[in-house]
């Protein structure tokens, strides 16, 4: 498949079309969407709509923006005006949204048409699409193994060829570890840089959208149109969208980068044979290695399981049943509340309620939430000390490469495990993407992860582009 | 009312007020009391899925205002999520303030010299607006309820005082000044009927100089008369069952306004908790020295320095001027009472017109000028207008605006000229010779009645000073 990047130059100079680019999009869609599970909803009728519009336009010699014409997947955790929205939940079944995202907006502004909705974790708690309430995505490269999660439709939809790119929203690693599993460029942006005004939050203070893309420069295309504050967020950075695909090609020559040791202890061989490599591979294009070890790291999966759940437990109390989604009826109103979540939420999302009510509550919150935010605090400050000595950090996504169906599904912890190199840049609120870089078990792709502090993302991205190129990726 | 027994009555009161801002506290919507239900919704207000509040600025120069007004410190504050299921709140979460409020500390001065303390006054949103219908008319129990969201996200600014009250009447007191600072900063309409100003009050009972007994909240009391009410019914009944050897339970409680008494609405036992946490959508809110400043600095005069301005007036006032000036100061009316007394008008009967005429139809008020106002007390005092005739005049002037002059004209209120009203009293006095000498032998109490007399023939036209003067002038 083109890249978007090729879509949009092509679309604009007039030589293919966005209808026609839609089309191949909707063909791949349609024959393999059965068997891999990736979209929940395929908006149709609205691409064909948005594609004519930017062809209309091209025709009339309109600026159509930098994505003209490029389809686009979107995370069912986004609003879209009038497109159904279920966080794979049933308790938002059958509910439309009336607004779209920021990034929505901001994407048919740039001349993307988004195609559809991909399936998720609900309400993006997971790590594998498996606690999707509408069944689990297959990864388009082995669909015997799990896609990652919980952004697992938005990474299938573009390793299928099904859209160039896609977008998905990272709370402890969601865009990130899908990325790794499914051979992709993923990035989790710095907190703030992208607007999460209709992004279904899951928790508020983590929670990030961001690009997945075939290769390093489309992923900062989409990035760069979607990026930049947003006064409908109060969290959103006051700066305006950073040049990123102006500088994917900058290099890394004498650029810091440290090798973090907590961050490949406990992966697989292959994955860390990956990281060594890509370290030699840096080194060879001028970066200076060093190694570092920030014991921190340790404790950000325990204060990620209390701050992301104590969160999720009151941005999910909306869900009652009162004013849209699923209502189960009973006798009085608390009733009626209890029934329709009972009914509405699953297993890992009831889980997780109760793991952050039970933190918030009165006698415990000190030992619990109080605890894990000063963990954060720490966690902040060891990110500023490493920075001191480094320019980024390298390390591993995930402990291994794309897992099979139910090998995690009976333990949560060992689930939760996956996370444990992503979690760390959530609660710090920096930057950090996955680049594939080498295959393991089954010629499976690696990923390596590039970290930065906040707003590095144009560093993150040449460093990544360095390993793509020397992995004979254009 | 007093306590028996040497029981004293210790009162802490949490008032609620709306800011009268134009948008929501978080959203764009339009905050505005009366219209149809569900019409000022947005994704926001409504807590729809994705939605992000974004903080009104005027919201928070009305919270500095009051801060200020009270004597309060303002600080660096954030905000808090308090989590509670309820239909009428949308994201069954409230985006309040917890443990560091915007203002901290303060104190009220009430016109009885008495002084009670502030704790906070701090910002919050407000709810939707949930109405039972059928079956009890509460939320347990009702066939149906309907929620109208219009209030939902509404700025309010919640005012916790010390326990510093020791009855009903200081409880009113210190309500109505509160009242008349909200007005005053122009944050709130202060109109307790439409519930933009809500009162829960924290009671307990004990002898003397003991320390503080067990607290009662009692909650939603929605006018003075019910504060007061409630606040004596609550002591009394603590009293009483301390008296009959039993212990008060810390408890919420509901004051029913027809049966005149609280009752047990939930125990402490019962009590949510509200699982606060920092509310992650929205920042840490920290005005700026130049910015507390620009507030303080376009601060009015407070109520107690209004009165005392216009109290200042008086020489040796006497109780009525007094209270004339208190109602002038509540409804805000000094403007028209101090623009006639620097034209000559006569305090005392400035001060009863506004208190009076002008209290009565203070709905009208937009109509009437202050020239207006003042030129009707100048021709009353001329004797051009009879006291009857003037109020009839400011009547026309309040439900409709106008010249003084010219509704007097139209009414057909031209006083009878001193020729003519010579010419009555001369008639008078020949037909009533017993009652004229005595009145010049000293005895004024017959002046009324020759003014009861004169009037009668003139049908009201004349005017008693002028009749006065004329029987002076013959005698």
């Amino acid at each position: 498949m083109k890249s978007a990047q090729q879509i949009a130059s092509e679309v604009r100079s007039g030589v293919t079309t966005a209808i026609g680019e839609l089309t191949t999009s909707l063909r791949a869609i349609r024959e393999r969407n059965d068997e891999l599970h990736v979209f929940l909803y395929v908006d149709e009728e609205g691409a064909i709509e948005a594609a004519a519009r930017i062809d209309e336009r091209v025709g009339r010699g309109d600026d159509v923006g930098p994505l003209a014409g490029v389809p686009i997947a979107l995370k069912d955790n986004l609003c879209q005006t009038g497109i159904p929205t279920t966080c794979s939940s049933r308790i938002l079944e059958g509910w439309r949204p009336p607004y779209s995202a920021t990034v929505i907006d901001r994407l048919m502004a740039a001349g993307a048409v988004p195609v559809g909705k991909t399936n998720l974790d609900e309400f993006a708690m997971g790590s594998s699409t498996e606690n999707s309430a509408f069944g689990p995505t297959r990864n388009p490269l082995d669909p015997s193994r799990v896609p990652g999660g919980s952004s697992g439709g938005s990474a299938a939809a573009v390793a299928a060829d099904m859209t160039p790119i896609a977008l998905g929203s990272d709370t402890g690693g969601s865009i990130r570890q899908p990325a790794a599993l499914c051979g992709l460029v993923g990035m989790k942006p710095t907190y703030g840089l992208v607007s999460r005004y209709g992004l279904i939050a899951f928790a508020s203070s983590l929670d990030q959208i961001g690009p997945f893309a075939k290769n390093v420069t489309d992923a900062a295309l989409l990035l760069e149109a979607i990026a930049g504050h947003d006064p409908m967020d109060s969290t959103s950075l006051p700066e305006p969208s950073p040049s990123l695909v102006a500088h994917v090609n900058d290099g890394v020559a004498g650029q810091r980068i440290a090798l973090v040791r907590e961050l490949v202890e406990g992966a697989d061989d292959d994955v860390v044979a990956s990281v060594y490599r890509a370290v030699e591979t840096l080194r060879d294009a001028g970066a200076t290695i060093v190694e570092l070890s920030i014991p921190e790291l340790h404790l950000g999966l325990s204060a990620y399981y209390l701050i992301a759940p104590a969160e999720a437990s009151s941005n999910l109390a909306r869900y009652d049943g009162v004013r849209y989604g699923l209502r189960v009826d009973a006798d009085d109103v608390a009733a009626m509340n209890e029934a329709t979540r009972t009914a509405g939420f699953g297993d890992e999302v009831k889980r997780r309620i109760i793991v952050g009510t039970y933190a918030l509550s009165a006698g415990y919150y000190d030992a619990y939430y109080g605890q894990a935010l000063k963990v954060r605090t720490q966690m902040i400050a060891a990110f500023k000390r490493a920075y001191q000595q480094a320019d980024l950090l390298i390390g591993a996504t995930t402990p291994s490469v794309a897992f099979t169906f139910g090998s995690k599904t009976k333990d949560p912890m060992a689930m939760y495990l996956n996370d444990v190199f992503t979690i760390p840049t959530n609660l710090a609120g920096e930057a950090a993407v996955s680049v594939p870089f080498g295959t393991g078990e089954a010629e499976l792709p690696i990923g390596v992860q590039l970290l930065g502090p906040g707003r590095s993302e144009a560093r993150l991205f040449a460093a990544a582009r360095v390993l793509e190129i020397a992995e004979g990726r254009s | 009312m007093k306590l028996p027994n040497g029981w004293e009555m210790v009162v802490g009161l949490e008032v609620h007020t709306e800011l009268k801002t134009a948008s929501k506290m978080f959203c764009g919507c339009a905050n505005s009391f009366g219209s149809e239900p569900n019409t000022n919704t947005c994704p926001v207000c409504l807590g729809l899925p994705g939605s992000l509040p974004v903080l009104n600025e005027r919201a928070v120069e009305f919270a500095m205002a009051i801060g200020a007004a009270l004597h309060s410190t303002i600080s660096p504050s954030t905000f808090h999520r308090k989590n509670y299921f309820y239909p009428d709140m949308p994201k069954d979460f409230q985006i309040s303030q917890y443990d560091l409020p915007i203002n901290s500390g303060g104190y009220l001065d009430l016109p009885d010299g008495s002084r009670v303390s502030i704790e906070r006054a701090h910002l919050e949103e407000d709810t939707g607006k949930s109405t039972h219908l059928g079956g009890s008319g509460r939320i347990h129990g009702a066939d149906r309820s309907l929620v109208d969201y219009n209030r939902s996200g509404v700025p309010l600014v919640e005012i916790v005082s010390g326990p510093d009250i020791r009855s009903s009447d200081q409880a009113r007191a210190y309500a109505s000044e509160l009242r008349g600072i909200l007005i005053a900063t122009g944050a709130s309409d202060g109109r307790m009927e439409e519930g933009s100003m809500r009162i829960d009050a924290n009671v307990s009972v004990r002898k003397a100089n003991a320390p503080f007994g067990t607290r009662c909240e009692i909650k939603n009391l929605n006018s003075l008369r019910s504060l007061g009410r409630a606040i004596d019914h609550e002591a009394l009944r603590q009293v009483e069952v301390i008296e009959d050897g039993g212990v008060i339970r810390q408890e919420t409680r509901h004051w029913d306004e027809n049966l005149g008494e609280t009752s047990t609405m939930r125990t402490k036992e019962e009590a949510e908790d509200y699982r606060y946490f920092r509310e992650p959508d929205l920042v840490d809110l920290a005005p700026d020295q130049a910015w507390q400043d620009r507030v303080r600095a376009s601060l009015p005069p407070m109520p107690a320095e209004r009165r005392r301005t216009l109290a200042d007036r008086l020489t040796d006032p006497t109780e009525a001027q007094l209270d004339a000036v208190e109602v002038v100061i509540d409804l805000g009316l000094e403007p028209w009472v101090h623009s006639a007394l620097d034209r000559g008008a006569d305090i005392t009967l400035a001060l009863a017109r506004a208190a009076n005429e002008l209290a009565a139809g203070i709905d009208g008020l937009v109509n009437l000028t202050l020239d207006a106002f003042t030129q009707t007390l100048l021709m009353e005092q001329r004797g051009e207008l009879s006291a009857t005739q003037a109020k009839t005049v400011l009547g026309e002037l309040l439900a409709s605006g106008g010249d003084p002059a010219a509704i007097a004209a139209a009414k057909g209120f031209e006083q009878l000229s001193s020729d003519s009203l010579g010419a009555t009293v001369a008639k008078l006095i020949e037909q009533h010779p017993d009652e004229w000498a005595r009145f010049r032998d000293g005895d004024e109490k017959l002046a009324q009645f020759f003014i009861g007399l004169v009037m009668k023939s003139t049908k009201g036209q004349a005017n008693g000073k002028a009749v006065i003067a004329e029987l002076h002038a013959r005698r």
